[in-house]
């Protein structure tokens, strides 16, 4: 393992604002394997055995195969991936909660991988938070001492964390349920706790590990907003696993897709429902409704100024489409942030973007 | 043929000399350190003597307005504050109260000496699989092991006594302590652990922060059933010179005194009971949390 700092870090594309304090994570050729004796057939699996024949023959199980991610700092990186397909393995790597097999990952300038057991608790107290699926709340504790632990944990004195906890407790909507015990509220509510105690940390790398996963799905997207608005004051570096497509598109900055401990893609949303790598990543996004992900400035055409509205590059199309035919015209200007003119999208754009390519639409009129 | 109907002992010479050895080495040991030994267990004697003083000497009301303070505090239950303050009565009414008093102290004493010691043992074990391995068999023995055996080597090394009586009654009741210690503390789900872990908690914070509150609960259903076992071992500890209400029952049972007898066994299951439901109802509230208001 490498020990001096990593010089390439800092060059990771970053969203519009970036928050000082943010971190971002580096993921490099992080292996795992389960298995009484891991270290005895690394080699192997780097040489490309196959995770049946290390399973079938050797009795060992590959949790996680050559992982490169780099999580760009105060953005959202979601990894998603069905069951089995090593991403809760993955997220409990960046905390260390699982120690890899081989690899490297680094937290901003911090090489977790060589941290002590005492550096790796403060680590864990000062740079990272949690939320988990199942919650994962203290049934003893009240909803104001569940949210105060990471603090309490860090010796924060009790006034100071008092404080923190309630303001965090009323940011996720929980005010007058500082008494209550987990036990006595509903999943959502439980989550907010979960998403409070995170974030009373203060720490600028969140680890959401399938957090809403376990919500009925209008809650899901309740707390998926409460997430979105947090993030856009405190920009954070979130970590967020998911099996679900639509949720990684609509909270992703990043996507990394993760298949039997591989990663097959990784790019913006945008990006995999435009140019899926492969048949396993087209099966997925198949059903995915194109007009909320894709943004206009994709499919405009660069320079040309239209008669009709002015539209924000960053609109997605359905949103365009609405402008659109609400005003009655058939293009819209396409301006950046500032308004400056960058190009135009007509309706028939639109439309076409919207529609599944072809040999998938024929795939589904087969089925 | 008679090999196999009579089984081939060791032979009765060397099976006597085994003995006589064994039970010589043991008696030197004693002779030896029996006094080093004794000297050691002065402060537990103390207590012991500080206990029972301050139960038999303390006017009569204000021992039962303390328990009933204690009962209530414990159990919030008007019912069982009411249970208790009758039982106590009717107990002295019939005058059993200074015997009855000595053998609350003695429980007291031997429920806090086996808290002490069991409580580490179990919190111990929970946290090494290769030191349970070790203690479950101890206790196996410790609980099926007639009372009356370890009595000998107890008397032997510290003579007949309060001291004597306090160690078999613990050595019989410490075992629930030990084991559910270190059962609840295994029982705390794995998640909740990963969590505290998540948050950088050290091992200690770990153990006193989630670890223990939780496994409370447990931990007073083992206090629960080590206080009715030393209540059992009250009789059996009169038989080496324990005060209280075992030697009214000792006499009873030599002289063929029913009346004498039943009057004291039942002061025993009075206080017994008293015990028990204080302690569970105690035990009953510490998982309030657990209790699921919502649907």
């Amino acid at each position: 393992m490498v020990d001096e700092p990593n010089t390439t870090q800092a060059t990771v594309a970053s969203p519009d604002s970036v928050p000082s304090n943010a971190v971002n994570i580096s993921i490099k050729h992080l292996y795992k394997i389960f298995g009484p004796n891991p270290a005895q057939h690394l080699v192997a699996v780097q040489q490309g055995m196959s995770k049946q024949e290390l399973r079938d023959v050797h009795g060992h199980v590959l949790g996680l195969r050559d992982i490169n991610i780099d999580m760009p700092a105060g953005g959202i990186q979601v990894v998603m991936g069905l069951s089995g397909s090593g991403k809760s393995t993955l997220i409990r790597h960046i905390n260390r909660l699982i120690e890899p097999t081989a690899g490297e990952l680094w937290a901003g300038e911090q090489n977790v991988l060589a941290m002590s057991p005492r550096e790796l608790r403060h680590f864990r107290r000062e740079r990272t938070a949690m939320v988990f699926q199942n919650f994962a709340l203290f049934p003893h504790l009240t909803v104001q001492e569940n949210t105060e632990y990471g603090l309490q944990v860090q010796h924060v004195k009790h006034k100071k964390r008092q404080e923190a906890a309630a303001r965090w407790i009323e940011r996720v909507g929980l005010k007058g349920y500082e008494d209550s015990y987990p036990n006595q509220l509903s999943g959502g509510m439980q989550q907010r706790v979960g998403l409070a105690r995170a974030l009373s940390n203060d720490a600028p790398i969140l680890l959401m590990d399938e957090a809403f996963s376990a919500l009925d799905p209008m809650i899901r997207s309740d707390m998926q907003s409460v997430l979105l608005d947090i993030q856009q004051e405190l920009g954070k570096t979130i970590v967020f696993i998911t099996h679900d497509l639509e949720e990684a598109l609509r909270l992703g900055d990043r996507i990394a897709i993760l298949r039997d401990g591989e990663v097959v893609q990784q790019g913006t949303g945008q990006q995999i429902v435009l140019k899926p790598a492969d048949d396993y990543i087209s099966s997925f996004i198949k059903d995915v409704n194109r007009g909320r992900v894709i943004r206009c400035r994709t499919l405009m055409t660069p320079g040309v100024t239209v008669d009709g509205p002015s539209v924000d590059a960053s609109l997605v199309l359905e949103e365009v489409a609405r402008v659109l035919s609400a005003e009655g015209k058939d293009a819209a200007n396409v301006t950046n942030s500032r308004g400056k003119q960058l190009g135009s999208v007509t309706m028939n754009d639109l439309i076409a973007a919207m529609v599944p390519p072809k040999s998938e639409s024929t795939d589904q009129t087969e089925q | 043929m008679s090999t196999l109907v009579e089984f081939p002992t060791m032979g009765a010479e060397q099976l006597s000399s085994l003995r006589r050895t064994i039970d010589g080495s043991f008696r030197t040991f004693s002779r030896e350190y029996g006094e080093t030994l004794e000297r050691l267990f002065d402060p537990l004697r103390e207590f012991l003597i500080f206990s029972e003083r301050l139960l038999t000497q303390s006017p009569w009301p204000v021992v039962i307005g303390v328990i009933a303070l204690i009962a209530w505090l414990a159990s919030r239950s008007l019912k069982i504050t009411v249970g208790t303050v009758l039982t106590l009565l009717a107990i002295g009414y019939f005058g059993m109260w200074i015997d009855t008093m000595k053998t609350v102290s003695m429980i007291f004493v031997c429920t806090v000496v086996a808290l002490a010691v069991g409580l580490p043992i179990g919190i111990a074990m929970s946290r090494w699989d290769k030191l349970q391995r070790a203690i479950n068999p101890a206790l196996d023995v410790m609980q099926t092991m007639p009372s009356f055996v370890y009595l000998i080597p107890v008397v032997m090394l510290l003579g007949i006594g309060r001291v004597a009586g306090m160690i078999a009654v613990v050595v019989y009741a410490i075992p629930p302590v030990i084991r559910f210690t270190n059962l609840g503390i295994r029982l705390v789900s794995k998640d909740l652990l990963e969590a505290a872990d998540a948050f950088g908690a050290s091992v200690w914070q770990k153990m006193f922060k989630v670890q223990l509150p939780l496994a409370l609960p447990t931990i007073m259903a083992g206090i629960n059933q080590t206080i009715m076992l030393s209540l059992a071992m009250v009789v059996i500890a009169s038989m080496i010179g324990v005060q209280g209400l075992g030697q009214p029952v000792l006499k009873a049972i030599a002289n063929q005194y029913f009346t004498m007898g039943m009057f004291n066994g039942l002061a025993i299951v009075g206080i017994a009971i008293i015990f028990d439901r204080v302690s569970q109802t105690y035990g009953k509230r510490l998982q309030k949390h657990l209790e699921v208001v919502h649907g």
